[in-house]
This record gives structure tokens, C-alpha cells and sequence, in this order.
């Protein structure tokens, strides 16, 4: 157990070591906030016409909905490049036979490493929350969907880093890891547009989909389907990371 | 004595390529052994099997009494290694870096100051504790290799090629850091340079395409290299017929008038009784020396009758 911390907090002051982080950091933030501000800009215009509807929507489902929506989005871009490095390099620089021969179990070394990531991308979500937070001063926010996005968007980024970390794990190359990485989810979350016309209309697709359990989740509807299909996607690839890492011992 | 390395009927396939193919050792306490042969005869896939970063296709390892796939951390708690290719994360320092595997190897704090203390300044990595790792001389980066394998002081420490980039007074002092850390663990060492065997190891093996095929201590290596022949340089020319009565004497080739050399019994050299003919007739004795061979040609025609059977 101490071991898994001590590689994950390794992994996540490497991230703050190299501008990579930083920068990551700093150009998300820009570009969320420069989304954020264009939703509140919507909702002001709106809001004369909202005010006169029956049962319009609020703050909270003009602004912060498609602000995580948006957000999950641009870290589906990010998060194959922060994890792509995650083993395929330290295989490239031959660092990881300092893991292997230490007494350590290829379990403590993926959660380690999959932990040392998250920290960075949980750091990420905690700055996206606080943008709507920042509405509260001159309004009112509905706190349970408030909730409901950051965990369907802490859900969706762990998704997606268990699916980064796996392709690291089989990648001979991290731009190879984060190009499958990046494809992968790309296709996972368009699955369901196929679902769209009645004809074609195919449950399995539309479970597979992330999109559709992301949104359920999103519109405060926390059902245990959908943060089943997360979790069962989660440990299906943490797993799948550790037999590959069992799998550079036994042949090469 | 204890065997910390038990190593039986390893065997690895790459395919249908066989790597190693049968070799079994051990090593015990005190124990230097080093571990010789041609590029790609399989040492490297020997030692990345003995600290367990390959799975062997058949045999077994035990280290320090625990074998390697059934208990793999006590195994491992035990075991120091250091890869061909160092293990370094480039952007850390060497304090970051080694303290990093101190904790993977579950040193407890106040042991894990002194434990790095002890590795800085036995690898000579004081003065250069607070810079990165990728700015390090690549015989600096060797050092900082070899000083996290020895950090948490493991009874079993393997080295491959352990001198390699290093200049002639660094490869001095880690030959002698090697012998004195040899006295109370088992060390395991990879090199192609034959003289460091001679030189740092008790123990020596040859593998050749995957086969053990020498497992000597040094010593008997010393026996072999014995070829039975003294190289004997007089003043004057010698009668060689008063010499060849000398019992255990079997042939004397002279190449020049003044310098003979003499073919004798291995076991039972003759070289005083020489002496003594030599200087009671008064030839005038100027050089004697036994002529030996090298490790390389053992090395070498051990190598080559592998290759060539006859």
C-alpha cells in the first residue's frame, strides 16, 4: 500500500517537473474560462425571455451542463497526452527494471501510477468546479447538479486515464500510446451517433457509449447503471494494464 | 555457508531461440562471481531472469532462500541490480532519485538518511548530490547505477557490467568497492573484460550461445592458465642435454642461443632444480619466468571448440 504512494506521488511531482503540467494547466484553464464566460454571455442575452417562460432552466443547466460537457471534450485531448509516457517511456529508457526488480507487485505499480495521473487530472477538475462556484456571487446555483457534473466529469476522466494507462502499457512508443489512446476514446464516444436513427438502433452500442452515461450522469440522474458502466470500465482496464505488465516478464 | 543464489536448470526461449539453455549455480556469501562470454551468449538474459524482470521458461531461482516466482517480494527485498542500460530518471537529482529507491525498497526513515548517505560517498557522488542526473558524465551516471543497487545494502547484488564508461581510477575504486562488498554479500557480475574477473571475482563462469561452459573458481582458473613452461634466460649459451636429465624436464625448444624454454610437469615443476643446474655451471641465470595463459586464450578456445566441434 505504502509503495503504491510512493510511486504515485513520484509520478505526480515528475508531471510538475517538465513545463508539460504547467502548461496543460495553464491553456485549459484559458480556454475553459473563455468557454465559461461565452455560457454566461448566453444565459444574460437569454435571460429576459427565460424570465417570462414557465419551468425554464436555470443557471445551472445554461451554464454549467455544456461547460462540463465542453471541458470533457478537450481533456478527452489532453489526457492521452499526459498518460501516453505513463510506461512506454520508462520501457523505452529502461528505467522500469528499477521497478521490477524492486520488491514490488505489478499491482502497486499501475495503481501508483494510475493515482500519480489522477492527482493532476483531479487538480484539473477541482479548478473547472470552481468557475461556477464563482456565479454564485451574483446568483444562485443548484448544488446537486453542481455535483452530479463533477462526478460524472471525475468519473469520465478516470475512464479515460485507465484506457491512456493501458495503451501505454502495450505501446512500444508513447506517441503510438497517445494516438490509441486518443482514438479510442474518440470512438467510444461517438458509438451512440448510430443509435440516433431508429432503424439502425443498437442497445449494445448505446451502453458501450461513454457519452450517453456521461450525460445521464450529467443531468443529476446518478443511477447505477451508469456509474456501474464507469467502474466496470475502470477495473476492466487497470486489469487488462497489469496482465500486460505481467506479460513483459513472461516473453518479449 | 549460505547459498544466496540458487539458480537450477534456467532455461529461456525467445521464440525458438534459445537464450539460455541449462545453467545452474550457485552463489554463496562472500562470493564474487563473474559472469563472462561474447556479446549475445545470454548473460544479460541470465541476469534479468535472476532479478526477475524475465520469467525463465523452465527452472528455478531462489535468492536468499526465497524463490522468485512463488515469494517474489522477500525475494526481492533482498536483491540489488543494476541493468545494462542504468535505471535513471533523468530529470530527478541524485539525492531525489536515490531517496526514491529507498522508499520503493521500503527503507523506514531515519535508516533511509544514513542508507543514502552511505551510498554517496561509497560511489564518490557527494559533490554532485544536487545535479540532475541527465547533466551527469556518463561514468557519473554509471555511479549513481551501482549506488542504488547497493542502497539498501541487499544481501545479493548483480551487476551488469558494472565499469562500463567509467575511466581507468573510477573502474579502480569500483573494482575495489566490489571486493569489499563481496566479503559479506554474493555479487554476481557481468563484464567482457576479462581482466576484471582476474581481478575482483572468486568465482568466474564462461557461458557461450546460452551453455555454462567453465565454472571455476579463480584459483583453478590459475591452474589452468599453468602451461607447464619456464622461459629461461642465461648469459651464456646452456647445454641443454645437462638440463633435459632433470626429472620432471620433457622438452627444451631453444629459439635463440641464449633463451630456452623449457617444457615441464604440471604438477610437479622443476623450476628449482633448474635454478641450481643453471647457476652451478655457471651460464650465468638472467630471467626465469613461467609462462602462462592468458584468461583470454582459455576464453577463447573454450569459446571456439564450442563453436567448431571437432
Amino acid at each position: 500500500m505504502n509503495t503504491i504512494f510512493v510511486i504515485a506521488s513520484r509520478e505526480f511531482k515528475s508531471l510538475f517537473l517538465s513545463p508539460l503540467a504547467w502548461i496543460i494547466l495553464a491553456v485549459l484553464q484559458f480556454i475553459i474560462a473563455f468557454l465559461f464566460l461565452s455560457q454566461v454571455e448566453t444565459f444574460i442575452l437569454l435571460q429576459p425571455k427565460l424570465a417570462t417562460m414557465e419551468g425554464a432552466p436555470g443557471l445551472t443547466d445554461i451554464v454549467i451542463t455544456p461547460l462540463f460537457g465542453n471541458a470533457a471534450i478537450i481533456l478527452m485531448l489532453v489526457i492521452p497526452l499526459l498518460t501516453m509516457r505513463l510506461v512506454s517511456e520508462e520501457r523505452r529508457n529502461k528505467t522500469l527494471a528499477l521497478l521490477l526488480s524492486a520488491p514490488i507487485s505489478n499491482n502497486a505499480i499501475i495503481f501508483g501510477k494510475y493515482l500519480g495521473i489522477l492527482g493532476l487530472l483531479i487538480l484539473i477538475v477541482f479548478l473547472i468546479v470552481l468557475m461556477p462556484l464563482s456565479l454564485l456571487s451574483g446568483g444562485e446555483l443548484d448544488m446537486g447538479k453542481l455535483a452530479a457534473n463533477m462526478l460524472a466529469l471525475i468519473l469520465l476522466v478516470m475512464a479515460f486515464t485507465a484506457i491512456g494507462l493501458f495503451m501505454s502499457c502495450v505501446a512500444t512508443h508513447p506517441t503510438i500510446a497517445a494516438f490509441s489512446t486518443f482514438s479510442s476514446l474518440l470512438l467510444l464516444w461517438i458509438l451512440d451517433w448510430t443509435t440516433g436513427f431508429d432503424s439502425q438502433h443498437s442497445e449494445l452500442f448505446e451502453y458501450l457509449s461513454i457519452l450517453k452515461h456521461f450525460q445521464a450522469i450529467q443531468s443529476g440522474l446518478i443511477s447505477s447503471i451508469d456509474v456501474g458502466y464507469f467502474i466496470l470500465f475502470i477495473t476492466t482496464f487497470i486489469m487488462l494494464s497489469i496482465r500486460r505488465l505481467d506479460n513483459d516478464r513472461l516473453q518479449k | 555457508m549460505t547459498k544466496l543464489i540458487e539458480a537450477e536448470h534456467l532455461s529461456r526461449f525467445f521464440g525458438k531461440q534459445c537464450a539460455v539453455n541449462d545453467v545452474s549455480f550457485n552463489v554463496s556469501k562472500g562470493e564474487v562471481l563473474g559472469f563472462l562470454g561474447p556479446n549475445g551468449a545470454g548473460k544479460t538474459t541470465t541476469m534479468q531472469m535472476l532479478c526477475g524482470n524475465l520469467a525463465p521458461s523452465s527452472g528455478a531461482i531462489k535468492i536468499n532462500g526465497f524463490d522468485l516466482l512463488d515469494q517474489p517480494k522477500l525475494a526481492k527485498s533482498s536483491l540489488g541490480y543494476l541493468p545494462d542500460t542504468p535505471p535513471l530518471y533523468k530529470e530527478l537529482t541524485v539525492q531525489e532519485y536515490l531517496c526514491y529507491c529507498a522508499q520503493l525498497h521500503g527503507l523506514v526513515k531515519p535508516y533511509q538518511t544514513q542508507a543514502i548517505e552511505r551510498a554517496k560517498e561509497r560511489c564518490g557522488l557527494a559533490e554532485v548530490a544536487n545535479r540532475l542526473i541527465g547533466q551527469l558524465s556518463k561514468g557519473f551516471q554509471q555511479r549513481v547505477g551501482i549506488a542504488q543497487a547497493i542502497l539498501h545494502n541487499p544481501e545479493v547484488i548483480v551487476l551488469d557490467e558494472p565499469t562500463v564508461g567509467l575511466d581507468p581510477i573510477q573502474i579502480r575504486e569500483i573494482r575495489a568497492l566490489i571486493r569489499e562488498l563481496g566479503e559479506n554479500h554474493g555479487i554476481i557480475l557481468s563484464t567482457h573484460i576479462l581482466t576484471e574477473v582476474q581481478e575482483s571475482c572468486t568465482h568466474v563462469q564462461i557461458i557461450h550461445q546460452g551453455r555454462l561452459i567453465l565454472n571455476e573458481t579463480i584459483t583453478g582458473l590459475n591452474r589452468q592458465m599453468n602451461t607447464g613452461t619456464l622461459q629461461v634466460t642465461t648469459r651464456m649459451v646452456p647445454d641443454l642435454k645437462r638440463l633435459l636429465v632433470i626429472p620432471g624436464v620433457y622438452s627444451i625448444e631453444s629459439p635463440e642461443q641464449n633463451c630456452i624454454r623449457i617444457h615441464h610437469d604440471v604438477n610437479n615443476s622443476p623450476a628449482e632444480q633448474i635454478a641450481e643446474r643453471v647457476i652451478a655451471e655457471g651460464w650465468g641465470l638472467l630471467e626465469m619466468t613461467p609462462i602462462k595463459k592468458s584468461i583470454e586464450d582459455i576464453f577463447i578456445s573454450l569459446t571456439q571448440e564450442q563453436s567448431h566441434p571437432v
